[in-house]
């Protein structure tokens, strides 16, 4: 348990917070990369998922592509593409690995939100005359946004995990530390990295399990917890 | 390509690795998660419990988990043991949660019907609920084994040698062509072995049909 | 008035849900489609408001083909009833009611008011307005769904199964809430049902579909009862047995009728003309 007072003693100390990269930075450049990938990720799977789920058209190829992509080992990719945009891309290159890797489960999140709905709910909706589009966008993706947030929150914790191992192509983010301190064999520096990644990773993680609770329409709950 | 030809011995010796490391995971996933997930099932108590501790394990990213491990259990850092605990983890995490939901999905009606024709718990549990249950546990045997072969090969950032090792090397000579080969190995090796677990379902199940 | 003239509906896996119907349903009344499962009842429903297109013929209201009509303005005009409600469960059932009212451009206010009305009008206690529909008891649920239906004053009503899916305590006080309903309102109405004594009772006229939406009988319930077309109307309809295979039997104190199984089921009266 020494290493764990350590390791929390290395989080403190004035060496991280200013050192040739400061934790606070780190964490800053950690989420950044997060954020903006998962965003990116969002605004082309979420259009897509939706027009999957509700048409039906594309089903298989989505389907396939978020099934294919849990095989898709995300250390592998990000340092083919770092390799493949050359070196001084290294920004570029992680990031368009890490929205390749989130569009999958988001895909997913969108498609099966709409598909889930029930279909005598759709089918009521269109009877009473409710064009396409207003079906889609009064009663599919509202009553689908739970498992949407639930896709953004998979590709979230996936983004979080590689944007760790991206750690090893460049100084930044919180991987950093341990791809250096495996160097060094620095250990304390190693779980205390590890602990702050944690900590991110179940702050965000937490977050997105409140907003999917927020997201369930009020009617839905209601029916939920019972009369 | 070229690299691949010269490489083969490599590429043969670094996949039969990579299913050795991950195929103890993936069994003891299995194993360990039909109890806890029969706890989340059972009981209104554990299930909270349960799906929030697995929920949280599945959270840590894995360069995380191997740092964490080590002080936690007296094991080394750069280890084997290390590696297989961690994706032995994360495999218990996801099939938990099949498996209760796999239990779940045993409709009520069957299993007061075995009741009534007098099975016991524990004959009920292995005769008739697990069996059913079968389908959705191979679902998430299948997205198990996916995940823990592609997610194996981070073993080389701790000095495990396996498919990463191509991701790594490739990465220091700059050979694109020696991570593609093991990306694609990686993913060929997996989906080998989920369609295997496809058509061993169908052997073992034969009345789940294709869904399955 | 609706006129279905030789529809056909074939399905893309060649099944034949629709083989050659026509019907002339009459404004103001009520016409019950009776069939049991795959006699193609709900499918020539839907088809009155565009949720199924016919493969061949076509369908006429007041003679004009609504292939020509808009699919969602002519649902629009027409009140849905479905099974199981088919309520949007997200919303309130005040803004369920209100649903076609706002989608049709009413102002909010104006459409809730409205609805309100409306619940009045099926008998809804207007403080279940602001719940959801999952708080509502199977019943109460149906009774939203004729609301929705009738929210927009819609000449023409078509109910699908409405009352499949309740108890039958609950079903038949819907049932004779929709009687009561229809002769203040003379909508012209369109009523599915498998249940062959709910068509007697709600149906001005009846028509019996065999599978693929043959014909095998149309007429008043009187008529059918007492003339059936044939050896499968009257199987159907039970008059060989059961509770309309009735006989007298003559007691000291008059006649009684008696179903085939045995039981008294009513007395013989004098007719008053």
């Amino acid at each position: 348990m020494d290493l764990f007072a350590e390791a929390i003693a290395w989080i403190f100390s004035t060496d991280t917070q200013s050192g040739s990269l400061p934790l606070s930075e780190a964490i800053a450049t950690h989420l950044a990369f997060t954020v903006v990938s998962v965003l990116i990720a969002a605004v082309i799977a979420v259009p897509a998922g939706w027009l999957v789920g509700h048409t039906g058209r594309g089903r298989e190829i989505a389907v396939g592509l978020s099934g294919a992509a849990r095989a898709v080992p995300s250390f592998g990719l990000v340092l083919l593409l770092v390799l493949v945009f050359g070196v001084t891309h290294k920004v570029g290159a992680s990031t368009t690995a890490f929205v390749l890797l989130a569009i999958p489960p988001i895909l997913a999140g969108a498609y099966s939100g709409v598909e889930a709905v029930e279909r005598r709910i759709v089918d009521g909706a269109r009877a009473v005359g409710m064009t396409s589009s207003q079906v889609l966008g009064k009663v599919e993706i509202p009553l689908g946004l739970p498992l949407l947030i639930g896709g953004l929150r998979s590709a979230t914790l996936q983004v979080v995990a590689t944007v760790t191992l991206a750690g090893y192509v460049g100084s930044w983010g919180l991987g950093f530390y341990i791809v250096q301190g495996i160097q060094i064999r620095d250990f304390a520096q190693i779980l205390g990295a590890a602990l702050v990644i944690v900590v991110l990773a179940v702050l965000l993680d937490l977050l997105f399990a409140l907003a999917e609770r927020a997201v369930v329409p009020r009617g839905v709950r209601a029916g939920r917890d019972g009369r | 390509m070229t690299w691949v030809v010269d490489n083969l011995d490599l590429i043969g010796r670094l996949t039969v690795e990579h299913l050795r490391q991950s195929a103890l995971p993936i069994l003891l996933g299995l194993l360990l998660s039909i109890p806890l997930g029969w706890l989340a099932f059972r009981f209104r108590l554990t299930r909270g419990l349960m799906l929030t501790v697995v929920g949280l394990l599945y959270t840590i990213p894995s360069l995380a988990l191997f740092a964490l491990l080590p002080p936690l259990l007296g094991i080394s850092f750069l280890s084997e043991i290390n590696l297989v605990i961690a994706l032995t983890i994360y495999a218990v995490a996801i099939m938990t949660r099949f498996v209760a939901d796999a239990l779940a999905s045993v409709e009520p009606h069957v299993r007061q019907a075995a009741d009534a024709v007098g099975y016991g718990a524990w004959r009920r549990f292995w005769q008739v609920d697990l069996p059913l249950a079968g389908p959705v546990v191979l679902a998430g045997l299948r997205v198990t084994a996916v995940s823990t072969i592609s997610l194996c090969t981070v073993g080389i950032l701790i000095g495990i040698d396996n498919l990463g090792y191509l991701f790594t090397n490739g990465y220091q000579r700059q050979i694109v062509a020696e991570i593609l080969a093991g990306v694609v190995a990686v993913v060929v090796i997996a989906l080998v072995i989920d369609r295997l677990l496809v058509v061993l379902g169908r052997a073992l199940m034969p009345w789940a049909g294709k869904g399955a | 008035m609706i006129e279905f003239r030789s529809v056909t509906k074939t399905y893309p896996d060649g099944t034949d849900a629709v083989a050659d119907f026509s019907l002339v349903v009459p404004a103001h009344t009520t016409t019950v489609l009776v069939g049991s499962s795959g006699s193609g009842k709900t499918t020539l429903l839907r088809m009155i408001n565009r949720m199924v297109e016919p493969t061949s013929g076509s369908i006429e209201i007041d003679g004009e083909p609504i292939a020509q009509r808009d699919p969602v303005r002519l649902r629009r005009s027409i009140g849905y009833v479905l099974q199981n409600g088919g309520l949007l469960p997200h919303h309130r059932v005040i803004d369920n009611v209100a649903t076609v009212l706002r989608l049709e451009g009413t102002p909010k206010q104006e459409a809730r008011e409205k609805a309100a009305e409306v619940l009045d009008v099926v008998g809804l206690d207007r403080s279940l307005a602001q719940r959801y529909p999952s708080q509502l008891s199977g019943g109460q649920q149906q009774r939203v769904g004729v609301a929705r239906a009738l929210a927009a004053d819609p000449n023409i009503l078509l109910m699908d199964e409405p009352f499949g899916a309740v108890d039958p305590i609950v079903r038949a006080e819907l049932q004779a809430e929709t009687l009561r309903l229809q002769q203040e309102l003379h909508k012209t109405v369109v009523f599915v049902t498998h249940d062959i004594d709910e068509a007697f009772l709600l149906g001005d006229q009846v028509v019996i579909l065999s599978t693929g939406a043959q014909v095998a009988q149309v007429g008043s319930p009187s008529e059918i009862i007492e003339n059936p077309a044939d050896d499968f109307v009257a199987s159907f309809i039970g008059t060989e047995r059961g509770a309309r295979a009735l006989r007298t039997k003559h007691t000291d104190h008059g006649t009684v009728l008696v179903d085939g199984a045995g039981r008294t089921q009513g007395r013989l009266v004098e007719s008053s003309s």
